[in-house]
């Protein structure tokens, strides 16, 4: 099959470097301490994302750090043929992992051990929370954090959106970290590298890298990949996917500050 | 900008579900044409000054794609959106125009309407697909009517009528195909026109003039949901037609469903299918496959009588079988096999074909269209009718028809004149016919692949002898023995004596790898051809002539680079120790057969040379014992050598090709060479190494030979390659050749040795059955077959001195270039063997001979011989053609033997027979060796 024209145009009309479009907004779930929505083209992701708060499962409580825990679930909806998943099978139950530890490595966990809450470095929503019950820090308090994301609409690389969305509703929350981690993918079909493939690239067969970045920092944070490829094909493509993170980060900073002057408007600052 | 496509599409389980795609449109296409402002003309492709810029529909391009290959149509516009539609409706013309639009010699270029944001066209309600796509195409002229601002004429090419008159009205100037060729008056061209398939409608005025002859002659075919319903059910069978070489009106389909073949009688079962259809077969009742019995074979006479059509006259209705022609034929017992019936077609193996036209009279008023007949040069297609307005050109030159439609009232299929080759009967024109039926590419190299070349005149650098990788072997007395005359020298050898009483014995192949690099043109186009062609009186390379006949070719007293497999072996030829690596040689000889041979018989030469010569045969000999002793077959073929005239080029003389000892020697080295990498590649690469192998022959497909064997009272024992090759060396008689023949008709049971990708099979099927080797492949010719240069990337990987070129990940890729080296293989011997029957055509004309021949199968009405001394096989009549029955005649299945009712002769298969060749022309341009008993 042929996912690039000789013209160099892929399925979709997109040339191999380009990304889909990305929509992004902030504060969609008000219940939640912090949310996003996260669109690439017809990917749809939601993420909300709850703590720190008190551990519910004493059992699971971490002496040093706060506890993050994920739950990535698909709507019913979210494929064309609507069919009733079960809740935690093998794949989402992977994913949710894999996100679990992209986060985990960009939340400044050490900050929220068990009993020092060195209230200064927490962010806006958490100071508001610790004020009321303040006298609660003379008692040991374990934090979790909890992201939940959910699968609106799927067409391929619902595994970076969710990445994105999830980092979105971090920093919408508060919570402290290292560096933004954006997520983007690759491919390689047609002896062309491809950005940011959909369902029906994705499904192609071909090799798949899902990347995931602190781009500040220049660190990679996730790296998948579910085929062979030799190894100089491999730096290109993850070489294209780096760029992809970035092209997303700078938009999600965008949105950021959009966010940010909308608040400090809203305050009258 | 971004739009949503959304359509409802069936799933595989039978759901019904919607999918949603997105749809981008953007600004940066560009519209092609160098004198544009507007546009990035970096990628343009039409030309500067265009009078008319094409755009043509897509019913145009998918039936007049020859028309479109032609030189004279030029400055087109392809829009994607018919590419789509071409590419879903029929896949080679696709390519065939993809190919167009990357040829850089023709001005096409594609324009992506379907992203561009100003001739995207959204669907509307109650629009059907076609009248989108057709809007589309509309837009998109418009587009370039209005971008190209009256700097050149845009011209809609559309042959429907619909279309043309909304085009029109929305001001875009359109004409129908026809039109246009005739506004070029090139009236050849007119002649690449298909005619449309709605021909019924002229028809029907046909019928009221002559309603006795419109008849309907073959039955309709099934329409594909019945047929898969009835694939289903196991009422139909599906699989690919196969017409009998020599018999057009029988054909075979093997079907998987029953585990046999179907054999199909006559054109009305066959039903309109040609040669390499995927056709869908239907059985006949049991008791019709008795009736079939006495049908044996039609001959192609059989069609002659009703030649010559009247312009637009309809056809005779075929012969049913129930009346066959008598003739030569089959004497299968054909009660066990399954006969049946096309119910229809389910893939069109349709292409060109090259023949020439039925002579027939002018019509009168020269100039006006004539409808002829084109015969085939392949037996097995029938007649095609063709309208043309150049018979007085065409009738005497071999040309190439394309076949367009064959509906169910008309005896013969429509087709259109593609082009001309030449001269009938000339040896040139009838050369190329063999390479054009063959797929064989005689182009020139383009200047991308020899841009590929290392510079000329080429001679080993300083850095290629400071190489680490390459070790330094000049001083070796390296020598190579091939056959006279021979150019493209590929392997070299050499054999010293160790002090500890061993030999040392080299194998030094050319290193073609080393200018050959993966994924350049070079290297793409040598992977397309696959591997040289040679005919009698000329090759065809894969790769250009400095490489194959200079730069790699190991020619003597010159250095060369070579790629080594060195052996230490004992006097008992145990091969003690293998290496492999990157040379440089001085070859100090290059030897003929004749010449090698010649040294070794001399006993009075000691020189080293010699000496060598006489320690490899030793050695040799004692390679081949134990290779026949572990049950390698020796095979024989019936290899045919002309003497060719130097000026003419006409051939002087034919005789058998001679196998000298020096030929085994030589053939037993390269062997084991190939053994030995075939171990070292697969050792490192499991799964992607290219191996051969050559698969046991069943029990069936010995059968004639055990057949034939019984008959002469020999035991053959088939139940190994070993028990085979014994029972062949014991099959002697008193007659000399006798052995020499049993050898061919045993190789003639055998398949073809392919190559394959080791990751596709598993080991056990390696096996190589004719060399009784586990393991095999090709590494010793790689200037004319890319499999060696592709085992010599592997070897080379191996070693660590190259890196894999990564199609070697690419499990699918690999197979399909196996397939096709499968391919261009079979066609390269293919055309070899027609090459060799065209010089015999040409060597008979003027020499009518009698000589001996031998028995070899025996039909109901004749048998065919086998004769040793030219290496020619043809049917010998008993019965004169056209008598039927030929009653007077009896076969004995049993003993193999055909004998006259009244018992006074009898022939049996193997007899020495007498008989005469000579030249004949039964059909018109279609000369044939007929051979008759004196």
């Amino acid at each position: 099959m042929e996912y690039v024209s000789p013209e160099g145009l892929r399925l979709d009309g997109r040339r191999p470097m380009e990304m889909r479009q990305i929509r992004a907004d902030i504060g969609v779930v008000a219940k939640a301490d912090g949310s996003a929505l996260f669109e690439m083209g017809n990917t749809k992701v939601i993420a909300a994302v709850y703590g720190p708060r008190e551990v519910q499962n004493r059992s699971q409580q971490l002496n040093d750090s706060a506890l993050v825990r994920c739950e990535y679930t698909m709507a019913n909806f979210s494929t064309g043929d609507r069919m009733r998943k079960p809740k935690g099978d093998r794949r989402s139950t992977e994913i949710s992992l894999v996100i679990r530890q992209t986060m985990e490595a960009c939340i400044m966990t050490h900050l929220m051990p068990r009993s020092q809450v060195p209230l200064l470095h927490l962010g806006e929503l958490f100071l508001h929370e610790c004020v009321v019950c303040s006298f609660l820090s003379l008692v040991s308090l374990f934090f979790q954090i909890d992201i939940f994301v959910q699968v609106l609409q799927a067409d391929g690389g619902t595994r970076s959106a969710c990445i994105n969305a999830a980092s979105l509703a971090l920093a919408d929350a508060g919570i402290p970290m290292r560096d933004l981690v954006t997520s983007c993918s690759a491919g390689y079909l047609n002896s062309t590298p491809l950005l940011d493939l959909n369902y029906i690239e994705d499904s192609a067969g071909g090799a798949d890298v899902t990347l995931g970045i602190m781009p500040k920092l220049d660190k990679v944070t996730l790296l998948q990949m579910d085929a062979k490829l030799s190894v100089e094909t491999f730096e290109n493509v993850m070489q294209l996917a780096i760029e992809g993170c970035k092209a997303v980060a700078t938009y999600i900073r965008e949105v950021l500050l959009e966010n940010t002057k909308q608040l400090e408007y809203r305050r009258g600052i | 900008m971004l739009q949503n496509k959304s359509f409802v599409k069936r799933t595989r389980g039978g759901k019904i579900t919607k999918v949603v795609r997105e749809h981008y449109l953007r600004h940066d296409i560009y519209c092609g044409a160098p004198i544009c402002k507007v546009c990035d003309t970096s990628q343009a492709r039409l030309s500067p000054t265009p009078s008319t810029i094409l755009i043509f529909d897509t019913n145009v391009v998918l039936n007049q794609i020859d028309l479109l290959e032609n030189p004279a149509i030029d400055d087109v516009v392809v829009l994607s959106i018919v590419l789509e539609e071409v590419k879903n409706r029929n896949l080679s013309v696709y390519n065939r125009v993809r190919a167009l639009c990357s040829n850089s010699l023709r001005k096409f270029f594609v324009f992506s309407n379907e992203h561009h944001k100003d001739t995207y066209v959204t669907e509307m309600s109650g629009e059907s697909k076609n009248d989108r796509n057709d809007r589309a195409i509309r837009v998109a002229a418009q587009w370039y009517q209005t971008h190209l601002a009256g700097s050149a004429r845009i011209l809609l090419i559309t042959n429907d009528k619909e279309n043309k008159r909304k085009a029109i009205e929305e001001g875009i100037s359109a004409e129908t195909v026809e039109s246009y060729v005739r506004s070029l008056s090139r009236p050849d061209l007119l002649d690449l026109l298909v005619q449309p398939a709605s021909e019924d409608v002229n028809m029907e005025e046909v019928e009221d003039l002559r309603p006795s002859k419109r008849k309907i002659i073959y039955t309709e075919h099934k329409p594909m949901s019945e047929i898969t319903s009835g694939l289903h059910r196991g009422i139909y069978h599906q699989g690919k037609l196969r017409v009998n070489r020599y018999n057009p009106f029988e054909a075979y389909v093997g079907s998987e469903s029953i585990g046999d073949e179907i054999i199909i009688y006559g054109r009305t079962n066959m039903n309109r299918a040609f040669d390499g259809d995927i056709v869908a077969v239907e059985l006949l009742p049991q008791d019709q496959w008795h009736e079939e019995k006495s049908l044996a074979l039609a001959d192609e006479e059989d069609e002659e009588e009703d030649v010559h059509l009247v312009p637009g006259s309809a056809d005779d209705a075929p012969r049913t079988t129930a009346q066959p022609p008598g003739s030569a034929g089959v004497t299968e017992p054909i009660s066990s096999r399954p006969s049946g019936r096309v119910v229809g077609i389910i893939k069109r193996n349709w292409h060109s074909y090259c023949g020439s036209l039925e002579p027939m009279a002018m019509p009168a008023g020269s100039g006006g269209v004539a409808h002829a007949l084109f015969a085939s040069k392949d037996r097995r297609i029938p007649k095609i009718r063709i309208h043309t307005r150049q018979l007085e050109n065409l009738l005497d030159k071999r040309i190439v028809v394309a076949v367009d439609s064959w509906d169910r009232l008309s005896r013969y299929p429509s087709g259109h004149y593609v082009r001309t080759i030449g001269q009938i009967g000339d040896r040139d024109t009838e050369t190329e016919v063999v390479l054009i039926e063959n797929d064989i590419n005689t182009r020139p190299f383009s200047s991308q692949v020899l841009a590929c070349l290392p510079p000329l005149p080429w001679s080993v650098s300083s850095e290629d002898l400071a190489n680490s990788i390459r070790q330094d072997l000049r001083q070796l007395r390296v020598f190579s023995v091939d056959p006279p005359g021979c150019k493209d020298i590929d392997d070299a050898l050499h054999c010293t004596s160790l002090p500890n009483g061993n030999y040392e014995v080299g194998v030094h192949i050319a290193d073609v790898t080393n200018f050959v690099h993966s994924d350049t043109p070079l290297d793409d186009e040598a992977s397309q051809r696959g591997t040289s062609v040679y005919l009698v009186e000329r090759r065809i390379d894969m790769l250009p002539k400095p490489l194959t006949e200079d730069v790699c070719s190991l020619r003597a007293d010159v250095e060369r680079l070579a790629f080594s497999v060195i052996w230490e072996m004992t006097p008992e030829a145990e091969i003690i120790s293998t290496r492999y690596t990157k040379s440089v040689i001085k070859s100090c000889a290059a030897l003929s057969y004749i010449e090698a041979q010649a040294r070794m018989d001399d006993s009075r030469l000691m020189d080293p040379l010699t000496t060598d010569l006489r320690n490899m045969n030793a050695l040799a000999k004692i390679m081949r014992e134990r290779r026949i002793q572990r049950g390698a077959l020796t095979l024989a073929s019936a290899e045919v050598k002309f003497q060719i005239d130097t000026e003419t080029h006409d051939p002087l003389d034919i005789g058998m090709y001679q196998i000298r000892e020096a030929n085994q020697m030589v053939e037993e080295f390269m062997l084991a060479a190939n053994v030995s990498v075939a171990e070292k590649i697969l050792k490192h690469f499991p799964l992607c190494s290219l191996l051969r192998r050559h698969p046991t022959p069943t029990r069936e497909m010995l059968e004639p030979l055990l057949r034939t064997a019984a008959a002469v009272g020999l035991n053959l024992d088939v139940s190994s390659s070993k028990a085979l090759a014994d029972s062949l060396d014991s099959a002697v008689a008193d007659d000399p050749y006798f052995n020499k023949l049993i050898r061919i008709l045993a190789t003639r049971c055998m398949t073809q040795a392919v190559y394959f990708s080791s990751g596709d099979l598993s080991p056990p099927e390696y096996l190589h059955y004719g060399l009784a080797a586990p393991l095999y492949t090709h590494f010793t010719s790689p200037i004319r077959r890319y499999a060696d240069v592709i085992v010599h990337r592997l070897l080379a990987a191996s070693l660590g001195i190259q890196k894999l070129p990564t199609i070697f990940q690419d499990g699918t890729r690999l197979t399909s270039i196996a397939d096709n080296l499968n391919y261009r293989h079979r066609n390269a011997q293919m055309a070899s063997r027609a090459s060799v029957e065209l010089h015999t055509l040409i060597f008979f004309r003027k020499r009518p001979t009698d000589t001996e021949a031998r028995i070899v199968r025996i039909r109901s009405n004749g048998f065919f011989v086998f004769v040793p001394k030219y290496g020619i096989e043809g049917p010998v009549y008993l019965t004169p053609r056209g008598e039927k029955g030929g009653g007077e005649w009896f076969v004995d299945e049993q003993q193999q033997k055909i004998r006259k009712m009244d018992g006074s002769m009898s022939y049996s298969v193997l007899q020495t027979v007498f008989i005469h060749l000579e030249i004949v022309e039964p059909q018109p341009n279609r000369p044939k060796l007929q051979l008759t008993l004196v």
